[in-house]
């Protein structure tokens, strides 16, 4: 854990009583402490392309009053910083008093380990296996013209300090390994990604040359690609497959659950609580309690232990993901949501590990099931307009389906379709629910944020296909 | 106060002497402060105000052809030094890249002339406050607006880049920023849209009551959208999306993405690319632009540079060690393009609406369907149907697709371009493209 007053002029006493004092008349507030220390290798071209070091530290204070938050940022922790931002956060505040809600829950379960992953391994082996990586996809196959791998670790400790002296702290271990491949064959250049990683040390992820399943697969999707045919334009039946293409559900669905938009009633789902806004079977949680994934926390931003949130049962939508201030507004309490990027952002209501949860059906029943559509198994990124609820997400590998079979693959494609009616238009659920491999980062407002999603396979009975093929 | 060149300057070469004597036969170093105050609005009052003042270091060490890098926020002369050791003993063990050196000397910008880009007016939380007032007042003057957040940011920032070669420089610049988003309902649906301004200059921005009012207007015509079947179809993009179509073509022309073999116009200067009317500039030199620069982020003096000329590829965008790669020197864009447009084409934005008896007007694409490798693009998007020139009915739910290679030969511009950010664009025509709806 670090010790944030050790090479400061600032005492844990003077931080606690200027904290107090900033907060005395306020409805809420904090303030966040982080050291965050980083590393990232990357192999590229044949070569260590690049090797950095970061450590960062610095503290935000907030102070909320009704409707108001103000908020301010310094990485030098010292005195007259945390002066200058008390003053600043009072003067935005100043003809607005409110009282201070000092309650807040606790809990001793904890979700990962106190690791600094980036001191587990040396720089050396990390550097081997890059090699390897590369050594072995080149020597797998002619038509590997390009590779990239790489690491990414972190280690981030954080303290909260609230009004009346009580401190909180999580200490967040971080990895990612990713490889990503070219090929060319005819003259035709397909690519391939595909990484693992969450909050554990690297050999947790790399144990059995457990980086070999990595590049196999990142090679057969860019190999499928390579064969890929135009795909088709028009709407019709889609079936999903388990894991990763569950964004789905995070884009659709996850964003406009967000406290934020519905206490601005600016989320399409604002005036549906209680409404059934998804076909019957369909469950989705978020749940930020799972050990180690890259979506869970200990606590969140603001303190808060995390926990599994139902957002929607059977098709009813039950909850929205709160953060402390957007609860507060809307009478209800915090699901431990509240998340920020780092402290230079103010906490917004996130998601962190977005499920939809088995049904009974399987995949090949869906497969069958399908005239002509599509069978999308992964996925790039995706976006929602949280307003109109219009969605995208693009296929990184999909195959079109003729007559209840798997035909050829097909390139790259958006689909898009409308949030609060797109889980009506699911027709199966499937039995076989997989998590992602631990690579997704969620942007909001600027800020990004580790999150994990898992879904089964499920059938989709109508949505717009972006492909060229009319 | 943002901090003045001789404290950056002391900072940065007591990294670089640091360095040197620890072994380093190079090393390059960045030192930044920046100071940003956002005050943010909603339903016409205050929602939160928001200030950050933050510091930034980066240094890349070299032995010989060896290198890493290392970065910081926290400045206080012990951290810098266990960070540079660490730093250092991290390139001792990196491998040799035979490509890794500083900047060529002779390309090293020398003589630093003022662009204008920093203004020290300060625009005090409380003029910001009266500014994003007038701003929602004139949203939401419109009764089907139900919404209203906007915001205003002021920032200020000073650098010094040095390199153990002597380079040793840095200015301030300074940006305000305002934008406003807001929705619209109707029985029928219920629609955003938004309208921003940033420039380097206070003075510059644009009226609160203007910017609230087309904001208002953008998002009210959206409401009540329909769905189009699917077809080929040409399709306009407004200006707000045609210059996104630089990016990519910016991002396929960079350096590092030709020596990676990676992009889809490898191989390809001196040929045609995009139609034979087009031309592509990118100037560093513009004043008060919000992509303007004296020199790039590794000290190399950048000069205007025509990437396109009569629709033929004559540039790639190149910085020291991708330039080394393809045996090309530098012209000075490591970091990327600064002010990067297409010159005017030759129709009204008039003619161009009413060119065909039936046209897309795309207004919003989100997604991130752009694939550089092949050139192959298909995102969401929203817009109008045009039929005879006039604007029939707003259209969502729908994708457009093509691939960047017919896309850019297949360009025609209006005659609108205007510098409003560091990239610009007319309003755009592409034909041949495909609509997938209904």
């Amino acid at each position: 854990m670090s010790n944030f007053f050790n090479k400061s002029d600032l005492t844990r006493q003077d931080a606690d009583k200027l904290v107090s004092e900033t907060l005395n008349n306020c409805d809420d507030g904090e303030l966040y402490l982080e050291e965050s220390k980083s590393e990232s290798i990357l192999l590229d071209d044949n070569k260590i392309k690049s090797s950095n070091y970061s450590s960062d530290l610095g503290f935000g204070f907030r102070a909320i009053s009704n409707e108001v938050v103000a908020y301010s940022y310094s990485n030098e922790i010292s005195k007259d910083s945390l002066k200058n931002s008390s003053e600043n956060l009072k003067s935005t505040l100043k003809s607005i008093k409110g009282t201070y809600n000092h309650e807040i829950p606790k809990s001793n379960k904890k979700f990962y380990k106190d690791i600094n992953p980036i001191e587990q391994k040396t720089l050396d082996s990390k550097l081997e296996v890059l090699n390897k990586v590369n050594e072995f996809l080149r020597e797998k196959d002619g038509s590997v013209k390009q590779v990239t791998a790489s690491f990414a670790g972190e280690q981030k400790s954080i303290e909260i300090i609230r009004s009346g002296g009580e401190s909180l702290t999580d200490v967040r271990p971080l990895i990612r390994f990713n490889v990503s491949v070219m090929l060319e064959k005819n003259g035709r250049k397909e690519t391939g990604v595909y990484g693992i990683g969450g909050r554990q040390s690297y050999d947790d992820y790399l144990k059995n040359d457990n980086w070999k399943n990595v590049c196999e697969e990142a090679f057969r999707i860019a190999s499928v690609n390579l064969e890929s045919k135009p795909a088709p334009a028009g709407e019709m039946k889609v079936v999903l497959g388990p894991g990763w293409p569950a964004i789905l559900i995070h884009e659709a669905i996850g964003h406009g659950l967000e406290g934020d938009f519905n206490r601005k009633k600016t989320s399409a789902f604002h005036n549906l609580m209680g409404e059934k806004v998804a076909s019957e079977g369909v469950t989705i949680v978020d749940d930020g309690t799972i050990d180690n994934r890259r979506g869970s926390l200990t606590i969140d931003d603001e303190g808060t232990p995390t926990e599994r949130t139902v957002l929607i049962e059977n098709g009813i939508l039950k909850n929205f993901m709160q953060d402390r201030h957007n609860a507060r507004l809307m009478n209800t309490r915090s699901t431990g949501s509240g998340r920020r990027e780092n402290y230079r952002h103010i906490v917004l209501p996130r998601m962190r590990n977005t499920m939809m949860l088995s049904g009974n059906q399987t995949q090949d029943e869906m497969i069958k099931s399908v005239d002509k559509g599509i069978f999308a198994v992964s996925f790039g990124g995706g976006q929602v307009d949280i307003t109109s609820g219009k969605f995208v997400f693009n296929c990184t590998e999909a195959y079109e389906i003729n007559n209840g079979k798997i035909g050829s693959p097909i390139k790259g494609a958006t689909l898009i379709g409308d949030g609060p009616s797109i889980l009506k238009e699911v027709s199966m659920v499937g039995n076989d629910m997989m998590l992602d491999p631990g690579i997704g980062t969620c942007g909001k407002a600027g800020q990004g944020v580790p999150v994990g999603v898992a879904q089964p396979s499920i059938l989709i009975d109508k949505m717009t296909v972006g492909g060229t093929k009319l | 106060m943002v901090k003045d060149q001789e404290f950056l300057k002391s900072k940065a070469s007591y990294c670089l002497d640091l360095a040197k004597k620890m072994g380093a036969t190079d090393a390059s170093v960045t030192v930044g402060h920046s100071i940003s105050e956002t005050v943010n609005f909603r339903n016409k009052s205050l929602e939160a105000s928001d200030r950050s003042d933050g510091l930034a270091l980066s240094i890349e060490t070299y032995l010989g052809k060896r290198r890493s890098s290392i970065s910081s926020s926290n400045l206080i002369d012990e951290n810098i030094k266990t960070l540079i050791e660490k730093c250092f003993e991290t390139t001792k063990i990196t491998p040799e890249d035979e490509f890794n050196s500083l900047p060529d000397k002779n390309l090293l910008a020398k003589q630093i002339g003022s662009l204008n880009l920093y203004d020290e007016t300060r625009f005090e939380n409380d003029k910001k406050i009266k500014y994003l007032k007038d701003l929602e007042e004139a949203a939401s003057s419109n009764k089907q607006i139900i919404n209203t957040e906007s915001s205003f940011t002021e920032n200020k920032s000073n650098f010094i880049l040095a390199n153990s070669d002597g380079f040793c420089d840095g200015y301030k610049t300074s940006s305000f920023t305002t934008s406003c988003v807001t929705v619209a309902k109707d029985e029928n649906s219920m629609e955003r849209d938004y309208e921003f301004s940033s420039k380097r200059h206070l003075s510059d921005i644009k009226q609160a009551s203007d910017l609230g009012n087309k904001a208002a207007v953008q998002t009210i015509r959206k409401l009540n959208p329909n769905k189009i079947g699917s077809e080929k179809i040409s399709i306009i993009f407004d200006k707000r999306i045609s210059k996104g179509m630089l990016s990519v073509f910016a991002s396929a022309i960079s350096a590092s993405a030709i020596a990676r073999g990676t992009s889809f116009l490898k191989d390809k200067i001196n040929h045609q690319v995009f139609a034979n009317s087009i031309n592509v500039i990118d100037k560093p030199d513009i004043i008060k632009g919000m992509g303007s620069q004296n020199f790039d982020s590794e000290g190399v003096n950048s000069n205007t540079l025509q990437l396109i000329e009569n629709g033929i590829l004559k540039n790639y965008l190149v910085d020291t060690y991708n330039g080394k790669k393809i045996n090309l020197q530098s012209n000075g864009r490591s970091g990327g393009t600064t002010n990067l447009y297409f010159e005017n084409g030759h129709l009204s934005y008039e003619d161009l609406l009413k060119k065909n008896s039936k046209s897309l007007y795309i207004t919003e694409t989100i997604g991130h369907g752009s694939n550089l490798v092949t050139g192959d693009y298909s995102v969401g998007a929203t817009g109008f149907l045009v039929e005879d020139g006039e604007f029939k009915y707003p259209v969502n739910e729908i994708t457009i697709a093509g691939n960047f290679k017919d896309m850019f030969k297949n360009i025609t511009l209006a005659n609108d371009l205007e510098f409003e950010y560091s990239v610009n664009s007319p309003t755009m025509m592409i034909e041949g493209m495909t609509v997938a709806g209904k």
